[in-house]
């Protein structure tokens, strides 16, 4: 596989192992996830994308930080009685509980992945049978997927590390062998892309007989936003994964029906739009389309440095801090291939030319600056010199 | 199996286009890989789908296939087949002989040294695909090329490039002059080799353009 990616979410690693975890007793639920459950299975169910958005952005976020520090929320079957035992919200729960969970909880067992694996399926399942109704909030859908590619890297490296594993470990290892198998994860990013018809839906819109970008990917005619928008997170989900299998051309071939020249869903959510270019640009680099790469990291770049200091104080600043790092060290690999001069100037090489007729050396300037020109050719004349000189030197 | 029946019905272009990630296809990828020798043809997006299939079931890798794809590959030169699925083959397979050779002969045709390269002929098609692609690149180097240089790139002396020269100079607009030494052959203007020709905007990134990040990257 390629080079090891860090967390996609910007979480802090995990803490190590804590006495609290002994007490955990996954039936406790207290007041405040009551409350919480309850509310956010109404939203849900009322459509009300703004207030699902404000509870999965900041209430999970400080009940988490407030009484989940190290330890699981309560477990699905604790929490039912409070959202009618809804199963398509137990789904989503659970999707929460795991990605918390990943973050949080240290060391992650092995039937902790496996069990988030077929949460993932049965969720992904049910969206692709068309039967989902609510609308959800663009971040939580792009977190999903963005999740999903990460938890099934945090898999493989776990996998790979058998040195250190412990009999029972590696019983559960072969156990759930399924779990997390790349036929599996390609093939339902594969599904969400199709069944939600997401290029169809994209072409049309560039003939005007669609609303897509235009409503941010929400239906605003009584249907759901799920499959669409999880369809076309899932384009940005399928070149990652090829990235990290070492096939650039295919991803970059799963990226082409977003048109990164203009806005589209893809930007409405910053870790998305940071993903997508960071992942364009890296895939590019690898094919050596040296001028793609930078012409994005470019734009990128001096977009993070506008805006992020509205993001500070979402969950996904790291995340961004981090990006932002790595691709200024790829610039850097960019830059090292232009030409330097004596004063360390860096002097771009797509302006010079020269040219050669029989024995002599023309020196064509596409730019009226002809000091490279002549810098050229004094310095040719100081070599012609200098040769001159040691070709008089005997030695003994 | 029904799989297998399905699949009949379908060409190897729909196969990898539907339903690309599943093993089962792995068998007419193969049959699909050997046709493309066979027939002189090439399909860069059903090799990459079998190189990947061959990391996920790394017990059914074929080198010879494998081989046959970078030859390939490399005939698609100057297009970067080659690395392309070179990233899609594990290290130690890339330490045996036959794809050591390989990655040798795709580096002489990169820095285009072709005294060591003209040794090998790795399959039908293979001299005739080097051929253009030498042609190709000696025309965004050369106005005028000399004939030795020429004759050491094709590969190619002799009566046999005399009557090749004559091709080109009715077919590609080439034209023969006698030069200092030995003929030359002028080869058509083109942006690279002309640099009066050279479209300012198209494939060069503007010097002010990258200075705007320098402030980001202290």
């Amino acid at each position: 596989m390629a080079a090891p990616y860090d967390r996609e979410d910007g979480m802090p690693p995990a803490p190590p192992p804590h006495a609290a975890d002994a007490a955990y007793d996954p039936n406790y639920v207290p007041d405040s996830v009551k409350t919480f459950v309850a509310h956010l299975y109404r939203h849900i169910r009322d459509k009300n994308v703004y207030e699902i958005h404000q509870m999965y952005e900041g209430g999970f976020q400080r009940l988490s930080d407030r009484l989940f520090r190290d330890a699981p929320w309560p477990s699905a079957e604790a929490v039912a009685p409070y959202c009618d035992g809804d199963h398509v919200f137990l789904l989503l729960y659970k999707e929460l509980w795991y990605r918390h969970a990943h973050a949080r909880l240290s060391p992650l067992t092995a039937a902790h992945r496996a069990e988030s694996w077929t949460n993932y399926c049965d969720l992904f399942s049910v969206v692709l049978h068309g039967v989902v109704n609510m609308q959800l909030p663009n971040q939580w859908l792009w977190d999903m997927v963005d999740e999903f590619v990460y938890q099934f890297q945090s898999f493989c490296q776990y996998r790979a590390k058998l040195k250190n594993k412990t009999e029972d470990e590696l019983q559960q290892l072969k156990q759930f062998d399924k779990a997390w198998n790349v036929y599996g994860v390609l093939n339902y990013l594969q599904a969400l892309v199709e069944k939600s018809m997401i290029t169809q839906i994209l072409e049309r819109e560039k003939e005007g007989l669609e609303q897509f970008t235009a409503t941010d990917g929400y239906d605003y005619e009584g249907g759901s936003n799920v499959l669409k928008v999880l369809g076309y997170y899932s384009m940005i989900g399928l070149l990652r994964i090829h990235c990290l299998l070492g096939d650039y051309h295919t991803g970059l071939k799963c990226l082409a029906p977003i048109d990164l020249n203009q806005q589209g869903v893809y930007t409405i959510v910053i870790g998305s739009h940071i993903s997508t270019i960071y992942h364009y640009g890296f895939a590019n680099l690898m094919m050596r389309r040296y001028v793609d790469a930078t012409r994005e990291f470019n734009k990128i770049l001096l977009y993070i440095l506008k805006y992020k200091q509205y993001h500070q104080k979402s969950p996904q600043y790291d995340q961004i801090l981090k990006k932002n790092e790595q691709m200024s060290i790829l610039m850097t690999y960019k830059h090292k291939m232009h030409a330097v001069d004596s004063d360390g100037k860096i002097v771009s090489s797509a302006d010079f030319d020269f040219y050669i007729v029989e024995d002599i050396i023309h020196v064509v300037e596409s730019k009226p600056t002809k000091s490279h020109g002549d810098y050229f050719l004094r310095q040719i004349l100081k070599f012609e010199e200098m040769i001159g000189e040691l070709e008089k030197v005997q030695l003994d | 199996m029904a799989t297998e029946q399905a699949a009949e019905n379908y060409t190897v272009e729909d196969l990898v286009a539907l339903n690309p990630y599943n093993p089962d296809i792995l068998n007419d990828l193969e049959k699909f890989v050997n046709e493309q020798v066979s027939s002189q043809t090439y399909n860069l997006d059903a090799n990459l789908s079998l190189l990947r299939l061959y990391q996920f079931e790394p017990e059914r890798m074929s080198i010879q296939i494998v081989a046959r794809i970078l030859i390939k590959a490399l005939m698609a030169m100057p297009a970067p087949d080659f690395s392309l699925c070179l990233f899609l083959i594990p290290e130690h397979v890339q330490m045996e002989e036959q794809f050591k050779t390989l990655i040798v002969l795709s580096h002489y045709l990169e820095v285009n040294n072709w005294s060591n390269f003209h040794i090998y002929i790795l399959c039908a098609g293979f001299e005739q695909a080097i051929q253009t692609y030498a042609i190709h690149v000696l025309s965004l180097t050369y106005q005028k090329v000399p004939r030795p240089v020429l004759a050491e790139a094709i590969n190619i002396e002799g009566l046999a490039l005399d009557k090749f020269l004559e091709y080109h100079a009715t077919n590609s607009g080439w034209l023969i002059e006698k030069g200092g030494q030995s003929q030359v052959v002028v080869l058509p203007r083109n942006e690279f080799n002309h640099p009066e020709l050279k479209k300012n905007t198209a494939d060069t990134v503007p010097f002010e353009h990258v200075t705007r990040i320098f402030p980001v990257l202290s």
